[in-house]
Parts: C-alpha cells; sequence; structure tokens
C-alpha cells in the first residue's frame, strides 16, 4: 500500500546521498509489510487512516447532498440509515480513534523519549494488521447487506435489525485490540525507554497527552469489546441480557457502551490537545505557559472521563439522582479542558509566532475547539440538555469537537512533522490556502446545525420540515466547501513526496529530541545514543544552523 | 534488518543443554527487556480482567432483577463437579509456579514435568467441564445443537431452552441463568484452552533448552496468564454454584 516511497532527491534527478534513512534503508513490499520500526508502521497507519477519512468525508457528502431537499434528494429512508451509519462509524473507529497514535503517535513517540523503537515492536505491527482486519471486516459488513443503527448500536433496534450486524460488531471487537495493543505498547514505551536525564517533567506534552490516551485505551476499551461481543451472542443465541423481550434490559447496553465511549471522546480528543501543546510552543517559540498544568490535566480529564457517561442517557429513563450526579460530575471536566485552553493562548501572547500553516491549523484549533467545548458545557446542564437531547445541536456540539478540533489538530500536526517524516516541504502558499478553506467551510456546515437544532431539528433524520431548508443547504454548501479544502490538502501532501523541495533538517526551529534526529530519521532514529541535560522547550539550546541545512 | 553495527546483548546460556539469548536490538539491557515485558504483561491482563469484568456486571444486574431466577438456576449446577474442577485449577497453579521456579533455577527436566502436570490440569477441568455441560443439555437447559436456531417470536419460545423437567417453571425467564452460566463459563473455557495451549508452547521451547536462569521470561508470562485463569474461575465458582 505504500509503494510510493518518496526518493529524497528525485526533485533533481541525483541520487540520495548520506547515510540511508529508514524509508530508504530497504525496499520491496516485505520490508513494508513485515517491517517492525515504528516509523515505517506509523506511515501505514497514517496512508490506512486517510483512506478510512476520505470514505468517511465521501459519506458524510452524500448525507449532507441528500438533505439538499426537505423530503431527500439521493436515497430511501432506510438507505439514508446506512449512510449516515456507515458515516459515524468509519469517522470513529476507523480514523478518529486510531489516527493520531497510530499514525503521529507511533512516529514521534520514541523520537520523543529519544527510544530507538517502541517496547514491544512486534505487538505494534500486530496493532497495525487488527485495524487492517478490522477495517476489512467493516467494508465486508457493507457487502454484507450493511447496518443501519447508527455508530452507537443501540439495543434493541441492533438485535432486530435485519443487516450484517454481528459483522460489523467483530470488526469493532477486533478494532478495539489494535486500539488497546497500541496503548499498551506506549505505557511501556514511556515507563522503560527514556533517554537518560528525560525525566517525567521533561517529557514534551505530546508524550504526556498520549500517555492518558493510553490509559485510557487500556482501561475502556475491554468494556466495548465485551458489549459488541454480547450484542453478537444476543443475535446469534439470543441470551436475553440486552433483548427485553427475554427479560434483559437495553438501558444496560446504553451503560455499558457509554462506559467506554464517553472515555473513548477523550481517547480522542486528548492525542489532539498534545499536539496543539507542542505546536502553540514551537511556532511561538516560547516555552508552554503551566507545563505541569498542562500535563496533570490530562491526567485529570482521563480520570474524570470514567464518571461522565451518564450523561449521554439524560433520557434514557436512569435515576434521577444519578441525572444530577452525571450531570454535575460532567462540568468537572470543563476545568482541566479550559486550564488547556487558557494555557495555549497564554503561551502564544507575546511569542514569536510565525505564521505558517501547522500555526494557522493550530489558531483554527484554538477556535473551534472553544466552541465546542463551551457547548459541551451547554449540554452537559440536565435541564438544557432534555431539550437539545438528539437534535442537530449536539450533532454540532461534537462536530465542532471530532473534526473541527480533533482532525484539525490531526492536520496541524501533519503538516508540522511532514517534513520530519518524509524529508519534503508541501507548497506552503497551498497550505495556507486549503486551512482557510476547510476554516470557512467548516463553519459554514457546523454553525447552522447549532441553530437548527436548538429549534427543534432532530439528527438522523431522512427528511425534514420546510422550514430548516435554508440552515441544512447552507450547512451542505458548507460541506462541499469543506470537502475541497481536504481535496486539496491531500493534493499538495501527495505533491510534495513525488516532487517537493527539500526540507531542512529542523523545519521549524523545534528543540525536543524528535528534532535532534537526522531528518528523515535512519532505522534505529539516533546517530549517538541521546540524553538530556535541559528543561522541556528550553529554545535557548537550539542549534540555529540545523533549521538552515537542508536534508541530505 | 540490519543493525548499524550495534552490537547487541547475548544472555549466555548455563549448560550445553541450554541455548544463549540475544536481547533484542533497541534495548540496552536484558532487566530493561525483562520489566518492559513484564509491565505490558501486566496491563494485558487488566484488560482481561475488564473484559470479564462486563460479564461480572450483568451476572450481578440480573441476579439482582431476578434473585429467585438465579436462586433455582444454581441448584441446578452440580456444586460437587464444580468444587473439584476448582481443586484441579487450584493445584495446577501451584505447578505452573513450580514450573516458573523449575525455569529460574535452570531445572530443564522438573521444568518439563510440571508444565506437563498443568496442561494435565487443564485437561481434566476440560472433560468434567464437558460433563457439566452434557448434563445441562441432557436436561434441556443449554440445547447446545439447537443454540444457533433463532427465535419464534410468535410463540415466545426459545429453541435451546426446554427445561424438560420444569425445574424452572414459575420463574421469570429461566433461560436467563443458563444464558449467563454459558456464556461466562465458556469464554472461561476458552481462556483454559489457550492458557494449555501457551503452556505446550513453552514446553516447545523448554525442551530446546531456552529457558533458563537468564532467561525465563516467556515461562514468567505464561505463568501470570494461568493464574489469571484461575483466579477467574474462583470468582466464577462461588457465584454460579454457591451464592444462589
Amino acid at each position: 500500500m505504500t509503494t510510493n516511497v518518496p526518493v529524497i532527491d528525485s526533485h533533481h534527478g541525483t541520487p540520495a546521498t548520506g547515510k540511508p534513512n529508514f524509508l530508504n534503508c530497504s525496499s520491496g513490499l516485505m520490508s513494508w509489510a513485515g517491517t517492525l520500526d515504528h516509523k515505517r508502521i506509523g506511515v501505514m497507519y497514517l496512508v490506512g487512516t486517510m483512506i478510512a477519512f476520505l470514505c468517511g468525508g465521501l459519506f458524510a457528502l452524500l448525507v449532507r447532498l441528500h438533505l439538499w431537499e426537505p423530503h431527500g434528494m439521493l436515497f430511501s429512508n432506510a438507505d439514508y440509515n446506512q449512510i449516515f451509519t456507515l458515516h459515524g462509524a468509519f469517522m470513529v473507529f476507523l480514523f478518529v480513534i486510531p489516527a493520531i497514535p497510530g499514525s503521529l503517535g507511533n512516529m514521534v513517540l520514541p523520537l520523543m523519549l529519544g527510544a530507538k523503537d517502541v517496547a514491544l515492536p512486534r505487538l505494534n505491527l500486530l496493532s497495525f494488521y487488527l485495524w487492517l482486519t478490522g477495517a476489512i471486516l467493516a467494508t465486508l459488513a457493507i457487502v454484507l447487506g450493511g447496518f443501519d443503527t447508527g455508530w452507537t448500536f443501540y439495543a434493541p433496534y441492533s438485535l432486530y435489525t435485519n443487516k450484517a450486524v454481528v459483522t460489523i460488531g467483530l470488526a469493532i471487537f477486533v478494532l478495539g485490540f489494535s486500539s488497546i495493543f497500541t496503548g499498551l505498547n506506549f505505557i511501556v514505551t514511556v515507563h522503560k525507554l527514556r533517554a537518560p536525564g528525560l525525566t517525567w517533567f521533561r517529557m514534551p506534552l505530546f508524550v504526556w497527552a498520549l500517555y492518558a490516551t493510553s490509559l485510557l485505551q487500556v482501561l475502556a476499551t475491554p468494556v466495548l469489546g465485551i458489549t459488541v461481543l454480547l450484542v453478537a451472542f444476543e443475535r446469534l443465541y439470543h441470551i436475553g441480557i440486552f433483548d427485553p423481550r427475554l427479560g434483559g434490559d437495553p438501558v444496560l447496553f446504553e451503560h455499558f457502551f457509554w462506559f467506554y465511549s464517553h472515555p473513548a471522546v477523550y481517547i480522542m480528543v486528548l492525542p489532539a490537545f498534545g499536539i496543539i501543546s507542542e505546536l502553540v510552543s514551537v511556532h511561538s517559540r516560547k516555552p508552554l505557559f503551566g507545563y505541569k498544568l498542562i500535563a496533570f490535566s490530562s491526567i485529570a480529564i482521563a480520570i474524570i472521563s470514567f464518571l461522565v457517561w451518564g450523561h449521554h442517557m439524560f433520557t434514557s429513563g436512569q435515576s434521577t439522582y444519578a441525572m444530577f450526579a452525571f450531570s454535575f460530575l460532567t462540568f468537572f471536566v470543563a476545568i482541566p479542558t479550559a486550564i488547556k485552553e487558557f494555557s495555549w493562548v497564554a503561551t502564544v501572547w507575546k511569542g514569536s509566532i510565525a505564521l505558517n500553516s501547522p500555526m494557522l491549523y493550530t489558531i483554527a484549533f484554538l477556535i473551534i475547539f472553544a466552541i465546542g467545548g463551551l457547548t459541551g458545557v451547554i449540554l452537559g446542564a440536565l435541564n438544557v440538555d432534555i431539550h437539545l437531547h438528539d437534535t442537530y445541536f449536539v450533532v454540532a456540539h461534537f462536530h465542532y469537537v471530532m473534526m473541527g478540533s480533533i482532525a484539525l489538530a490531526f492536520f496541524a500536526g501533519l503538516h508540522h512533522w511532514w517534513p520530519k517524516m518524509f524529508g519534503v516541504m508541501y507548497d506552503e502558499t497551498l497550505a495556507k490556502i486549503a486551512c482557510g478553506i476547510i476554516f470557512v467551510g467548516f463553519n459554514l456546515t457546523f454553525l447552522p446545525q447549532f441553530i437548527m437544532g436548538s429549534r427543534g431539528m432532530p439528527r438522523r433524520y431522512a427528511t425534514y420540515v420546510p422550514d430548516f431548508e435554508a440552515y441544512h443547504r447552507a450547512s451542505t454548501i458548507g460541506a462541499m466547501v469543506l470537502g475541497s479544502g481536504v481535496a486539496l490538502m491531500v493534493f499538495y501532501l501527495v505533491a510534495s513526496l513525488l516532487s517537493g523541495k527539500k526540507a531542512m533538517q529542523n523545519q521549524w526551529g523545534g528543540v525536543t529530541l524528535d528534532w535532534h534526529t537526522p531528518t528523515p530519521p535512519p532505522l534505529e532514529n539516533f546517530d549517538h545514543p541521546p540524553s538530556v541535560t535541559t528543561e522541556v522547550y528550553d529554545y535557548s539550546t537550539l542549534d540555529l544552523r540545523t533549521t538552515q541545512t537542508p536534508v541530505s | 534488518m540490519s543493525h548499524d553495527g550495534h552490537h547487541s546483548v547475548v544472555i549466555p546460556a548455563p549448560g550445553p543443554e541450554f541455548l544463549p539469548h540475544t536481547v533484542a536490538h533497541h534495548f540496552d539491557t536484558p532487566v530493561q527487556e525483562f520489566q518492559a515485558a513484564k509491565l505490558g504483561f501486566w496491563l494485558f491482563l487488566a484488560t482481561e480482567i475488564l473484559l470479564f469484568g462486563g460479564l461480572f456486571a450483568a451476572y450481578f444486574y440480573y441476579h439482582e432483577a431476578y434473585p429467585e431466577t438465579f436462586r433455582l438456576g444454581g441448584h441446578q449446577l452440580d456444586w460437587k463437579l464444580g468444587a473439584l474442577n476448582t481443586s484441579v485449577l487450584l493445584l495446577s497453579s501451584w505447578t505452573m509456579a513450580m514450573g516458573v521456579r523449575s525455569a529460574q533455577t535452570s531445572q530443564k527436566k522438573k521444568l518439563l514435568v510440571y508444565c506437563g502436570l498443568t496442561v494435565l490440569g487443564a485437561a481434566i477441568f476440560m472433560v468434567v467441564k464437558f460433563f457439566e455441560y452434557k448434563a445441562k443439555y441432557d436436561h434441556g437447559l443449554f440445547v447446545f445443537p439447537e443454540m444457533f436456531h433463532g427465535y419464534d417470536t410468535a410463540t415466545g419460545q426459545l429453541p435451546w431452552f426446554k427445561d424438560y423437567h420444569g425445574v424452572m417453571a414459575g420463574v421469570p425467564h429461566g433461560h436467563l441463568f443458563f444464558a449467563i452460566y454459558v456464556t461466562m463459563t465458556a469464554i472461561h473455557g476458552l481462556h483454559v484452552l489457550i492458557g494449555a495451549g501457551l503452556i505446550l508452547w513453552v514446553m516447545k521451547g523448554a525442551a530446546k533448552g531456552r529457558f533458563h536462569a537468564g532467561y525465563f521470561l516467556p515461562v514468567d508470562l505464561v505463568g501470570l496468564y494461568w493464574h489469571l485463569v484461575d483466579l477467574i474461575w474462583i470468582f466464577l465458582f462461588p457465584l454460579l454454584y454457591l451464592v444462589p
């Protein structure tokens, strides 16, 4: 799948000189398919999750096109259910959860720790193949009749529908173990493979964020595993646990599902926070404001995330007192999250800000996440949520977090580490234009959804009353703009691999260990075993020559 | 893959019947390798416990919802066979621990014998389990061959739950206890089989002399796995056989 190994010097038509790096140290399909190198596994994850993202995006565009007309433009109502389910399931399970840890995390975490690889390289490769198996099973489920339950698989509908729920359940089980093994690997790597002198409070914040994410992956995902297994058992031999006809309780499914899936929201968003923490520092050339607070807030979010799952179930008939507690605890998530947002803004303040494309994506994140986060607090309020439950307000809120924050942070990180990974630079002008298009398109898509949601437009409906037509059409136009921005981004990134100009050894002037290796890094990452003697983000140590030396 | 002139650390074999162990290239010391693998394995065991945690949560929920069903259902299980299997697993945990000890003291033959005894324990456990399942089948409490025959919404009949002797008549949703019993014990049984397979794999390596005082990591980890399988049964036995 990754035969397009970039030849660094193809631009000038001369063979690459200098020491071999991880991209050109060996070649052939098997040198990739059987690789244990965390960087090549990261590249494979990048290709895989980007394909999943583009599929999920295509499904989203189909949903938006369908909603151009109040009675629906493209599909029957039943087909519409399948299309939005595919969009949700592909985006959540194949893209948002694995994308940042699998691609950028794999690539950067061992570099930032000064390690030769992750602690368990074979398990790392297994994680990728489990992801691939899950992706194939999910595709197979489409062929076998699709699935129309929404990505949440709520019982009892998921038990009764005549669709390939068992196959997609198996896909999610397998994807869950892919996620668990990545998390387990990262925890062990952080504990055991830090370079000499790299104490916990000298670790870059991306590492802290991935560590908190990993804890959640290991502790929450098994519950999802057993939940989808129980749904499969229920369909196969009717154990009766979730089926009310057999004495079961469908609300128990909701509890099980959200016990995983609320922490999973932070599995998705914490790595994005980590990327933003790195980028605001590097591109403002300032140490992070409140380093320890940001580090601890990641852990705090991880802990609180286990105590708030009931806020997804305010209309499920759970006990009123439980709802008070869940609503109250939900507000607590806002505290560590706000600490992060304030710290990022305070880091940028009076910094030497470089308005390059990674920083533009970062600024877009800061704006969008402020909206996505605050609307989350609104939805956490019990009485307001009863009104807004299952409306487009909820859809808009979580897209401001999932797409506007997480995907944009992923793009920011991708632009930031792209020259490190491949030794080439993309077209900065096109990158800035694409970032602008994506920002405008995104807001045009989802701002109208806040408004129509607060006015009662329910989510997941294939048709709607004509009063909402203007909002839906604005949203659809926005989605097309957003889609074209993403297409432009994919174009110039791929083009840079084929004919991009050489990157600098240290393109942005970063001082964490990932910028202390040659670019692109050699197979075992460091020419000399690194050791750390300074505090993190100390820009006085920056060797400016490396920022002006092109890769060899 | 070339190591670019890096020299890997090698742990020498303590005798001619043993093999040396080469530490993986990305570790600096054998201790680092050992600790990394062990930490990773403990985390994996935590995920196993959480996986079963979902099943235990379901058990407690329905025990509260239908106490009479669980009381009557529990009486249909043979606590003597359950106790026998508990003893077998406890003993096998001891033989596994002795196996790990034998690897740590470079006693190749003892390691093989203790691992063999542990596999024997796993086999006895599964045979006893088979007869327990067969009794459930004979009484129509879990008709395995018909378990995938669907659910007749018109009659409300579950094909795998026939209850020939009417032992669960008069309590609500009598099938629920047996569904939970079979699901939990079958998933546990699957772990017993995986554990036995892993121990056989350890024995294959042990016969070649891979494990000794300098390197016994796989024996140690498989031992931990086996203790977990034992530990889960320690909870399953009283909950299913005794509590009702």
